[in-house]
């Protein structure tokens, strides 16, 4: 069910996500920025400049502290900011016939339209946020009601299939109003609900936050056997390491609103090359195995109205040298390895090694 | 932070447990009907030692805390520090009590006052229960209280407002409070689960050296259990599932070589920060993944409507007791009780 083989074999999902992979891109990001007005007259730059692609069938995940802009970008992309935020850059979307959309200049209907049938998004904490009046069935309804002219019969039929595929029983939680569903069940209720008109592009922010361990697995599990069954391209938004490890084929790091690495999941978690990346995974337990070694990272993420200068992630780097302080480091390739792709954003990345130590076995009989 | 350092507690003290939490049980009446939040719980924490409580949301974590904290009575049971029943003290007992044993919240924004100054917030309860006499004095233990949570240096700190600082160094001021009157416990709960992995780390790290520095003991409450294991190793960890205790043991045993199948189902659904690992590692599914109202709690082991080794006519019988299955580790399973834990799987190391 999951698209890598125990052997460790890449399935045609990991092929398919390696930069200039299969086919064109699905979506193409340039120079992706947004801003905030804060008032009086200033704003703050809360993504910074982001180049990415994603490929037909891809499961991107974007990483990064709190604050970092993760939300932002996603917001972005679907044009769905609040109004004191502005996105600027160039992002095409690339239909199945053909058609590219330019997503930055619709509007109106072109707009309505790529929300939820090119692209849809599940919103951080959105599982709080359902109309508390309306029972599911009704918002099932008003969603295909409002971008198709799907017959009551065929809306049902869609919602009853998305609802098994996520291992709900629609006979029973079509009638529930959401209060009445556990928080695990009206994630997965919301994740049916944004594939109702068929995506090519989801995009899940924090899908697991605050859901219990079993129920975390269990919205794990089901987004790997609706991707394996759809084929939706997906990027998911998460502070939480292991979930990138175990859901993306391909994870990028984000850091005060830029990307600072982007690269295959086994480049990155066992490769990576950026001080920063390098630092969120020595600061996350494993659960298996003895004692782990843990690091943190020093000090916290900058303010966006003070950036430091330079590489921003200067003043908590342990590799940081005077260069650091004086220009911004581009996102440039580590690799020329045909058919991989790892990029990062760190004058000093050749010296960057992640060198786990050796788990002190002593430590596994304390008790 | 070597000049602050004192002494561990005397090995004499070390043998009468910190806290103990006998038979005690919470039971909360709702519309539903009476629920029990707690039912029927023993536990103890040793000077500088910890014993960490996970379990997901709803098993009565909080609840259990609030008890050991003195902030809500047990509606069975015995809550007694260093030996005595704290709802038998005088009235000095109890302040000493409540003295001893400090409270650190999930929530480092709604636990600090945001019209207080760091320095107010800390200096406050050293004046009101005369740990130091006047300003400037107080002022200086303020300092070096941050100076213990590596808020360095202090002046910087100390003339801001909670809004002023960050998730990580708010949780901070929130500890440096709770050690303002020298407790024998601190009782954490989910008290670095709001905080970016990063931070995390560091405000662990920061606990674990007032556990071995001071000689603190902790109750220490959390749903992750990476983050038990990370600061709970030396100690021991509880596991509750709908208000009962379900496996207890040597923390290095709950996490490498759990009994309980609840306590198993936990470990494995948790997604590991490797890939080839998280997407090789066995997991039994469960048989349903809803979780039972505490109102209406199934018969016998309430794991028993989830249960992968469901034994119809001896699950849903009676309720399992803590047995012992390995040495210093028990669990409350019929099954697990009759046939053992079975093997010790392979990819434990042998705790
Ligand atoms: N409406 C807004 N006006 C001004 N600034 C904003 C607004 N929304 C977000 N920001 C700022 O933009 C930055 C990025 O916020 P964003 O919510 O995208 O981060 P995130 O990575 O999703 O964080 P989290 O992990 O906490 O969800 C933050 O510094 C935040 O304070
Ligand atoms: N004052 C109260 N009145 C009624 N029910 C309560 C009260 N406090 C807690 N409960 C219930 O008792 C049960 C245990 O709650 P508790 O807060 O102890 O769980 P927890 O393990 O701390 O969960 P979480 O991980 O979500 O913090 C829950 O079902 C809760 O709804
Ligand atoms: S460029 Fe310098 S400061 Fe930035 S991450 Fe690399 S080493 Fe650290
Ligand atoms: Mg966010
Ligand atoms: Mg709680």
């Amino acid at each position: 069910m999951v698209t890598t083989t125990p052997s460790g074999k890449t399935s045609t999902a990991t092929a398919r996500a390696v930069r200039g992979g299969e086919g064109k891109p699905l979506l193409s990001i340039r120079d992706f920025k947004v801003e905030y007005r804060t008032g009086g007259g200033a704003t703050v730059q809360a993504v910074r400049g982001v180049d990415l692609d994603l490929y037909p069938g891809e499961s991107l995940a974007l990483v990064g502290e709190s604050g970092c802009g993760k939300t932002t970008f996603g917001l972005g992309l679907l044009r769905l900011l609040p109004r004191l935020g502005h996105a600027s850059g160039k992002v095409i979307f690339n239909r199945g016939d053909g058609t590219e959309i330019d997503i930055l200049g619709l509007d109106g209907r072109d707009l309505r339209e790529f929300r939820w049938r090119d692209a849809a998004m599940v919103f951080q904490g959105a599982m709080n946020a359902f109309n508390p009046v309306l029972k599911i069935r009704a918002h099932m309804h008003d969603t295909m009601r409002a971008h198709t002219k799907a017959t009551r019969q065929e809306i049902e039929d869609r919602a009853g299939e998305l609802l098994r595929l996520v291992r709900l029983e629609p006979e029973r939680v079509m009638d529930c109003y959401p209060h009445e569903l556990s928080g695990g069940m009206r994630q997965r209720v919301l994740i049916a609900m944004s594939l109702l008109l068929e995506p090519e592009v989801l995009i899940l922010d924090e899908p697991t936050t605050a859901l219990d361990i079993l129920t975390q697995r269990s919205i794990v599990d089901v987004l790997h056997e609706v991707r394996e069954r759809l084929g939706f391209s997906m990027i998911f938004i998460s502070h939480d390491l292991s979930l990138a490890a175990e859901l993306a084929d391909r994870v990028a790091t984000m850091y005060a609103g830029r990307l600072v690495e982007t690269g295959g999941v086994r480049d990155l978690f066992y490769r990576p090359r950026h001080p920063y990346t390098l630092g969120l995974i020595k600061a996350v337990p494993p659960i298996v195995g003895d004692l782990p070694d843990l690091e943190s990272i020093p000090g916290g993420p900058p303010s966006l109205a003070a950036l430091p200068k330079g590489c921003t992630f200067n003043p908590r780097c342990k590799f940081a040298t005077d260069e650091c302080r004086e220009a911004e480091p581009d996102l440039l390739p580590v690799t020329d390895e045909p058919g991989s792709a790892h990029d990062v954003a760190c004058i000093h990345w050749k010296d960057v090694h992640l060198d786990r130590e050796v788990p002190n076995q002593d430590l596994g009989t304390a008790s | 932070m070597s000049a602050l350092e004192k002494t561990p507690e005397t090995t004499a003290e070390s043998r009468t447990p910190l806290m103990t939490l006998a038979g005690v049980s919470q039971v909360f009446d709702t519309k539903a009907g009476p629920i029990r939040a707690v039912d029927n719980i023993d536990l103890s924490v040793n000077p500088g030692e910890v014993l960490c409580l996970v379990g997901e949301s709803g098993s009565g974590k909080t609840t259990a805390a609030r008890m050991a904290a003195g902030l809500a009575r047990p509606t069975d049971g015995k809550v007694e520090f260093a030996g005595n029943d704290i709802w038998s003290m005088n009235r000095s007992d109890f302040g000493r009590f409540r003295r001893g044993v400090q409270y650190v919240h999930q929530d480092p924004y709604a636990s600090l006052n945001p019209t207080r100054t760091i320095l107010q917030t800390i200096t406050a309860p050293l004046l009101k229960h005369r740990v130091v006499k006047g300003n400037k004095a107080a002022a200086d233990k303020a300092a070096e209280l941050l100076t213990k949570v590596d808020l360095t240096p202090p002046e910087n700190y100390l003339p801001k407002f909670p809004h002023q600082l960050s998730g990580g160094q708010r949780q901070r001021v929130s500890v440096a409070r709770a050690l303002t009157l020298d407790p024998k416990l601190i009782i954490a709960d989910e008290s670095t689960s709001m905080l970016d992995v990063s931070i995390r780390i560091s405000v662990l790290a920061m606990l674990g050296r007032l556990r071995d520095d001071l000689g603190v003991g902790f109750l220490f409450i959390t749903h992750d259990l990476a983050i038990a294991k990370y600061f709970g190793w030396n100690g021991k960890t509880a596991v509750m599932y709908l208000g009962r205790i379900v496996e207890f043991g040597p923390t290095p045993k709950i996490i490498n070589a759990p009994t309980h199948p609840y306590t198993r189902a936990l470990i494995d659904a948790i997604p590991e920060p490797d890939p080839d690992l998280t997407k090789t590692k066995g997991r039994e599914s469960l048989r349903s993944l809803e979780i039972p109202s505490l109102a209406h709690l199934p018969s016998g082991c309430s794991f028993h409507p989830r249960c992968p080794l469901f034994e119809d006519g001896l699950c849903d019988g009676e309720v399992p007791q803590l047995v012992e299955i390995r040495p210093g580790q028990s669990a409350a399973c019929h099954v697990v009780a009759r046939d053992g834990a079975g093997e010790v799987r392979p990819d434990e190391p042998v705790a």
